[in-house]
Order: C-alpha cells, then sequence, then structure tokens
C-alpha cells in the first residue's frame, strides 16, 4: 500500500518537476511547481510525518508559490514565452553541471542504499513530539533560526518603507 | 472489513453530498436573504405550477439547467488548459476540507464503533488551512488564463487579499488550540462539553455565579479570536464587505469575467460550498460542535436519542452561521481596496497577536486549558 503510494507520487512528483523545466509559459510552469511541492507533501505523509507535509502545503504550496504566481502576473512576462536560443558557454557547462549532478545524487544512493529506516518511535511526525524536540534537543538552533526570521522581516519592511529618490 | 469500507465510504459521499446541496440551497438563501433584508419580495419565479418548493426547484431544476445549457466560452487568446483547470482547483479544497470536521459523537452501533468525522487527523486543525491555502491557485489562475485585464485585477487582488487573511486567521486559531490544548478537531469539540463553572478556581466565587453555567465553547472562552476569526473567514470567502476580487463596479466581474456556463457555476459552487465550510468549522471550533451546551446530567443516555439530537444541534449552529453569512453580505458596502489592507495588517494582526499573548498568560496560571 505505501509502496503504490510512493510510487504513484514518486510519478507525479518526476513529471511534474520535467514540466517546471521545459514549459516555456512562466505561469504554467509555476503551476506545476507547486504540483510538485505537494506532491513532496504526499511522500512526507507517506513517511508518516503528517505535520512536516501539511506544513509543507501550507508555507510552500500555499504562500510561497502563491507569492511567486502573484509576481509573475504583476510582471507579465509575456516575452519569455519566445523561445530564447541557448549560449554557447550555457550549451557546455548545462551538460558538466548535469554530470556533476548525476555523480553526486548518485554517490547518495550508492552510500545509504543498503542502510534502513530507524524504528518509528511513539508519536512520531505529530505536533506535540516535534514542538518538544524543537523546544529541548533543538532549542538555540530554533532560537537563532526565529532570530534570523525577524532580520529578514525588518529588512523586507526597511526596504519596502524607503522611498525612490 | 467490507462494512468497515462500507461505512467510511458512506460518510464520505453524505459529507460531499452534503456540502454540495447546501452550497446549492445557500445560493437560493441568498436571494431570499437579499429580498428579506431590502424588504421586497424575491426568487419567486422558479415554480412548477406554482410550487416552489423552499427553493428546491431552484437548486435541483432551475439553476442547473440554466448554467450548464450556456455556451462554454473559452477566450481565444487565454490559455485553454489552465482555463479549464481553475474553476477544478476552486471548488476541490472547499469540498475536501469537511472530511477532518466531526458532525457527531463517536456512536456505537453493534459492536462497531462509528467516529462521525469522515478522516480523524491527529492534525485536523492545520489540514483545513492546508486547503484553504490552496484555495486561491483557482482564482489566480483562473484570472491569469482568461487573458483579460479585468480578471487579472481581480486574480492579483484576490491573490493578496487571501495571503493576507490567512495570517490572521491562522493566529486567532491558535488561542482556541491552546485553551483546548490539541489540533485535533473532534477533540477540540469534545473539549468544549463542560460548562465554564466547572473548571474556574474555587475562589472565583462572583465570576463562577454570573458566567459559570454558561457552556465552556469557544465563543465564551475566546471571544476576540471568534471575532477576528470570522472577520477573517468573511474574507477568505471574498464576499462582501471583502469581495474586491469581483467588484462589479470597478472591474466588471473580476476573476471570473471570462467564465461562462458550467465553469463559472463552478467558482460559483465553490464560494457557497466555502461558506458551507467556513460555518461548519466555526460551529466546531467556537460554538461547541456537535455539543448541546447542557450540564451533563440533564443529557439522555449515549444512544440514538442523543446522537440525533448531536448531528441536529450542529446543523441548526452550521445554518445559523450560513445565515450570518448572507445578512453580513447584504448589510454592509464594500471595503476600498487600501481599507482592506489596513485593516488585515493593522488591525486582525496585532488584535490576534494580543489575543494570543492574554491567552497564553491565562493558560499558565491555569484559569482556562486542559
Amino acid at each position: 500500500m505505501e509502496l503504490i503510494a510512493f510510487f504513484v507520487l514518486a510519478l507525479l512528483l518526476i513529471a511534474s518537476a520535467i514540466v517546471v523545466i521545459t514549459n516555456r509559459n512562466p505561469v504554467s510552469a509555476a503551476v506545476a511547481l507547486a504540483f510538485n511541492l505537494v506532491s513532496i507533501a504526499g511522500l512526507y505523509m507517506v513517511l508518516d510525518a503528517q505535520f512536516i507535509g501539511l506544513l509543507q502545503v501550507i508555507v510552500y504550496a500555499g504562500a510561497i508559490m502563491v507569492l511567486i504566481l502573484f509576481v509573475i502576473m504583476l510582471l507579465n512576462l509575456r516575452e519569455e514565452v519566445k523561445a530564447h536560443p541557448a549560449g554557447t558557454f550555457q550549451r557546455v557547462l548545462a551538460p558538466v553541471t548535469a554530470l556533476l549532478f548525476a555523480v553526486v545524487i548518485g554517490r547518495a544512493v550508492w552510500l545509504t542504499a543498503p542502510s534502513t529506516f530507524p524504528e518509528k518511535t511513539e508519536g512520531f511526525g505529530t505536533a506535540a513530539s516535534l514542538g518538544k524536540e524543537l523546544f529541548t534537543r533543538f532549542y538555540y538552533p530554533f532560537e537563532a533560526i526565529s532570530l534570523l526570521l525577524v532580520v529578514a522581516m525588518i529588512g523586507a519592511v526597511l526596504l519596502a518603507k524607503r522611498k525612490l529618490s | 472489513m467490507i462494512v468497515d469500507i462500507a461505512i467510511i465510504a458512506a460518510k464520505a459521499f453524505l459529507v460531499v453530498f452534503m456540502v454540495l446541496n447546501l452550497a446549492g440551497v445557500l445560493g437560493w438563501v441568498e436571494r431570499k436573504g437579499s429580498a428579506l433584508i431590502q424588504d421586497r419580495i424575491g426568487a419567486n419565479r422558479a415554480s412548477i405550477f406554482g410550487f416552489a418548493g423552499l427553493g428546491l426547484v431552484n437548486t435541483l431544476i432551475a439553476d442547473p439547467l440554466k448554467f450548464l445549457t450556456k455556451e462554454d466560452f473559452i477566450p481565444p487568446a487565454g490559455d485553454k488548459f489552465l482555463h479549464t483547470l481553475a474553476p477544478c482547483m476552486a471548488l476541490f479544497p472547499a469540498l475536501v476540507t469537511f472530511a477532518v470536521i466531526p458532525f457527531g459523537d463517536v456512536l456505537t452501533w453493534g459492536d462497531r464503533v462509528i467516529n462521525l468525522q469522515v478522516a480523524n487527523l491527529n492534525i485536523g486543525i492545520l489540514y483545513v488551512f492546508a486547503m484553504g491555502s490552496l484555495g486561491v491557485y483557482g482564482i489566480v489562475i483562473g484570472a491569469w488564463a482568461s487573458n483579460n485585464k479585468f480578471s487579472l485585477l481581480g486574480g492579483v487582488r484576490g491573490s493578496a487579499q487571501m495571503i493576507s487573511y490567512e495570517v490572521a486567521m491562522g493566529l486567532s486559531v491558535i488561542g482556541i488550540l491552546m485553551v483546548y490544548g490539541t489540533l485535533e478537531l473532534q477533540e477540540i469539540a469534545r473539549g468544549q462539553g463542560t460548562l465554564i463553572g466547572e473548571f474556574l478556581p474555587e475562589s472565583w466565587r462572583f465570576s463562577k455565579a454570573a458566567i459559570g453555567w454558561l457552556p465552556a465553547w469557544g465563543i465564551f472562552l475566546q471571544p476576540l479570536a471568534f471575532l477576528l476569526f470570522f472577520t477573517a473567514a468573511v474574507a477568505e470567502t471574498k464576499r462582501v464587505p471583502f469581495d474586491l476580487p469581483e467588484g462589479e463596479s470597478e472591474i466588471v466581474a473580476g476573476y471570473h469575467v471570462e467564465y461562462s456556463g458550467g465553469k463559472f457555476l463552478m467558482f460559483f459552487a465553490g464560494e457557497f460550498a466555502e461558506i458551507v465550510t467556513a460555518a461548519a468549522l466555526m460551529t466546531t471550533l467556537f460554538l461547541g460542535g456537535w455539543q448541546l451546551g447542557l450540564p451533563a446530567r440533564w443529557l439522555p443516555e449515549p444512544g440514538w436519542l442523543l446522537w440525533g439530537a448531536q448531528i441536529a444541534a450542529f446543523v441548526l449552529k452550521m445554518a445559523f452561521f450560513q445565515f450570518l453569512f448572507v445578512w453580513v453580505r447584504w448589510t454592509l458596502p464594500r471595503f476600498r481596496y487600501d481599507q482592506l489592507m489596513n485593516l488585515g495588517w493593522k488591525g486582525l494582526l496585532p488584535l490576534s497577536l494580543a489575543n494570543l499573548a492574554v491567552t497564553a498568560i491565562l493558560v499558565v496560571y491555569g484559569v482556562v486549558g486542559h
């Protein structure tokens, strides 16, 4: 059952990722990316991490992608729909990057392939267990990240408030 | 095994069936409500030999026939695929959100225990917000795919509005989650089964006498959160006074200006399904869900009588909220866009944060909460 769900989700994930890359229309690509992010949320659910899965939907699909779509629509990118011929630089660099990426991913799969998942602990994936971990074991990193977010927010507000002179 | 699957399938079917039908009837209630509020006779044309049947003729025959027989027009310069996808994406979240809302207590039938809730997720409320946050795609994509200035403006307005009010909505609910100590909607409904007097400290004699007889519903424990949540819910369903994305006096019909026939019906039904879901959610969070609001000793023994009364109580409370939506719609004028943004970010957001801080203090000192 879980295996079937995994393969269906993985198929959706790869298919939507291919659409993101190949589609020239920025809005279609953004919609496909949203689809991709929801599929990843589905994968989290299969791994019993329901809380993370729903946060993935709320934060990425529900907020960040909507903002990206918003900006694309405001800019009204008509030029991007037309084909842009790739330069020589891009032509040479693209296969090299792809090869490098394949090596990294292949190495990671090779190293972790025989290992299995650790035993599921009681209450795994619930908001309560995640909260307990965040506020005890990972307290300082958690606070550091929240500080970082506040700084980013203040920066954004300052940038938006600055008068265009 | 087969019976268990049948029960789950029946619950799922019942919920989708009920949401869609309530959405249809609500379309008629809205017209009747407008007539009532504007002191005229309204929505009395659709009848069979003079029989109007409480809007059933309207919702079952006249509306679908009219919508489904109209030409389905797709703008030639628009995106055909996305133009068709958008109404589906607008309707889908509104239909699936109801899955986590409990419409009754756990009932026992023979040796089977049936939870009157389609999906008992331990993070039910987050599921509601996840689906709610996907609702904006229908508007944005539909607006863009129509290739029309007015619909694009409507879509841009809609996405900014929904993201802004989602923040206040989420923050106002956290107070409720703190008081009842759970993310599970069935548990929240169960937590509202006591009276306020039962958990106030013994020394608070006066408060106990004054408000102790009230049921421990969210609206009494978190009144500010209720106001904030209701306001945000009206904004999320894009209804007057927050119907800027449609704003027909400025941008014709906003994001669905290029939609006709069945696809327009899907947007239309999606809006009403959202109202049904929002009403059910507010009932669960703030009005005790399926609780009757009576002290436990007055209730009959668990049995079909009690379960039936609880389901009836849930439906009645939901109907009240649905009427409240219609009432607000025909009473208030539309906001200006800057007023909308100011209310969301400078009004609702600070208030919900303040509510959160006060609730946190009260929970820590054990005045409310479990």
